[in-house]
């Protein structure tokens, strides 16, 4: 097991020098300088070749990539152009409020998509099983923001029961941080309850043909255990590994439903850092996303080892 | 709604009977086809995209106004006779708009995916088929950019190249080529394992032919589907763009800044953010079910 998880890292080392990599040639290529930007509306020679100096843009640019490497895995992100704020306290700052979104659209997803997805594969070829599909597509091919924008019409305009925008911490006031991110997060959450409700009836599709649910049919089980107890357990690998690759989804997804409910989280960061050039924002964002996606991912490899008795030797 | 996707016809090639006439049922093209024809909600998703195809090759023939043209004196009206489904905060026609965004939406849609299959397909076969130093740099390079989620890769490269409907499909297909790199490099590693490619290594056939007649058409179907379904995806994300800013530049139509727009009036014009949502709604789920019944139709283990 251990040794399992120190060759997935082995093998993550690579890929996220690439991303580095990546990040890096972005910033260098991104249209505008930076420097002339901080240098403000005159443009002085010597304070720009002071800039230059001081933020090392005249090294060459492996040099500077090193540079750049070597601050971020000391923790320096940067310095964000527009609130001179550090990348990376920037970031510390905004992830809890997508955290918890994110935590919610993800409850919202398994408590949906879960049992549907079980229901959908014992009613197989029933009205139940049809119905579950189409909503589960539909679900897949609403695009999210749209959604958002029905529902602001719908609860927030007409009926006025939630509130269209905002944020509260859920330190300060949770009962009302939950009310304000119910609708965020439900927004989130559609897309990735499809997602799983399909991933979790191919799957129970496939355990309840397999022999050990007949012999635990055969035993004279109640269809009920048989269902829980049998199949759902050996069903679940393949959905908690599923849950969390849908990290990305639900980052990605995050931009858009926080633009649109002004949640002042990651994703409004992102949206904000690319239209005001704040090149060590996008950087960081980007950075700390695909590391996290591939932390993710060997979270999701360790999982199904674990999860999976026949692997764990 | 499935149920008006399959008027039922006999036709002569449903009247074959499979069991009276196998040799007609054996060729691969008919069985495609007839599985594909028997798949209602994917003949569903074929009449939706067909339709929406149809409306943005037709735009500039349909009785319609310039998508274009504002008029003053008709700002935010709700639907009327003159305009069916009212007019936006400028005046101009919604159904126009609508028309003529279909043009963006679908353009993006299948022009990101064209670029990602072009680049994708070719670096999944040079990984998949020599393996070697060329696979691990094609993979890790592949593994790097999925790391990053398709979204924000996507919105990260638009903002770099800058707004404008060609740099967001620019922007979406090399987000979604790693895609199709992973995919191709998984089919090719299956395909050349098989003993008619081995055969072929054998008789001495060249690289270029063994890849062109045995590798390519193989793993073809896979990557069919998969550009179908990412079709859906592409569309999405162009619009998603637009909403942003990052896509279709005013004024030329987007359903995506139809949206961006129509959310500063809800209050006062809701129509305006009806529409276009429906529209990526329909479009996306007709190639999202096109491309499942392509999934089910070519799957070759289920005959």
């Amino acid at each position: 097991m251990l040794s399992f998880i120190l060759r997935r890292l082995l093998i993550a080392i690579p890929t996220i020098i690439l991303i580095s990599i990546f990040v890096f040639a972005l910033q260098k290529f991104l249209p505008g300088d930076p420097i002339l930007a901080m240098a403000g509306e005159e443009r002085d020679p010597e304070t720009i070749a002071f800039l230059r100096e001081k933020y090392r843009l005249n090294d060459p640019i492996p040099l500077q990539y090193l540079t750049w490497v070597g601050n971020a895995l000391a923790g320096d992100l940067g310095i964000s152009l527009r609130t001179n704020q550090p990348v990376l306290e920037l970031i510390g700052e905004k992830l809890p409020v997508t955290i918890q979104l994110a935590t919610m659209a993800m409850i919202f997803a398994m408590v949906i998509g879960i049992p549907a997805g079980i229901l959908s594969a014992v009613r197989k070829g029933t009205v139940i099983d049809y119905a579950a599909n189409v909503i589960a597509l539909s679900g897949l091919s609403i695009p999210n923001f749209w959604l958002g924008i029905m529902l602001i019409l719908l609860l927030s305009v007409k009926l006025q029961l939630l509130p269209a925008s905002g944020y509260v911490p859920f330190a300060d006031d949770p009962l009302r941080s939950i009310q304000v991110m119910v609708m965020p997060a439900f927004v989130l959450g559609t897309a990735l309850a499809a997602t799983l409700m399909r991933h979790t009836r191919s799957a129970m599709l496939s355990v309840l043909t397999s022999d050990y649910v007949r012999t635990a049919r055969a035993k004279g089980l109640s269809e009920r255990r048989v269902i829980l107890k049998h199949a759902f357990r050996n069903a679940l690998t393949p959905i908690v590994t599923l849950s969390a690759l849908l990290f990305g989804e639900l980052i990605a997804g995050a931009v858009l439903t926080e633009q649109i409910f002004t949640v002042p989280g990651f994703g409004k960061l992102i949206v904000d850092a690319v239209f005001n050039r704040d090149y060590a924002v996008v950087q960081g964002i980007v950075l700390v996303t695909a590391v996290g996606f591939i932390v993710m991912n060997l979270l999701a490899d360790a999982a199904y080892v674990l999860l999976n008795p026949r692997l764990r030797s | 709604m499935a149920q008006a996707a399959t008027p039922i016809t006999i036709d002569a090639e449903s009247a074959h009977d499979p069991v009276l006439d196998p040799v007609l049922d054996r060729r691969p093209e008919n069985r495609v086809w007839k599985k594909f024809r028997s798949h209602r909600s994917a003949v569903l998703g074929g009449i939706i995209v067909a339709f929406f195809m149809g409306m943005a090759l037709a735009a500039p023939l349909l009785p319609i106004p310039d998508p274009t043209a504002t008029d003053w004196g008709a700002v935010r009206q709700a639907p009327s006779a003159a305009h069916p489904l009212g007019t936006d905060e400028i005046g101009r026609d919604v159904l126009s708009r609508l028309v003529w965004g279909a043009q963006a939406s679908l353009l993006a849609g299948v022009i990101s995916v064209l670029i990602a299959v072009c680049a994708g397909v070719p670096l999944g076969i040079a990984a998949g088929y020599f393996g070697g130093w060329t696979d691990a740099i094609i993979s890790r390079c592949t593994e790097a950019m999925l790391a990053a989620p398709f979204l924000i890769l996507a919105i990260a490269l638009a903002a770099f190249l800058g707004p404008s409907l060609t740099n967001a499909m620019i922007a979406i297909g090399i987000s979604a080529t790693p895609l199709f790199v992973r995919l191709t490099r998984g089919q090719v590693l299956s395909v050349a394992a098989e003993d008619y490619v081995d055969s072929a290594r054998a008789i001495g056939l060249p690289t270029r032919k063994i890849l062109g007649r045995y590798i390519f058409p193989n793993i073809l179907p896979p990557v069919l589907v998969q550009a179908t379904l990412t079709i859906a995806t592409a569309i999405i994300a162009e619009a998603s763009l637009s909403f942003l800013g990052l896509g279709q530049q005013p004024p030329a139509p987007s359903w995506g800044s139809m949206l961006n727009t129509a959310k500063n009036f809800l209050n006062q014009a809701p129509w305006m953010a009806l529409w276009p949502g429906i529209a990526i709604f329909l479009v996306v789920l007709g190639f999202n079910l096109l491309g499942d019944g392509l999934r089910d139709a070519l799957d070759p283990r289920d005959h």
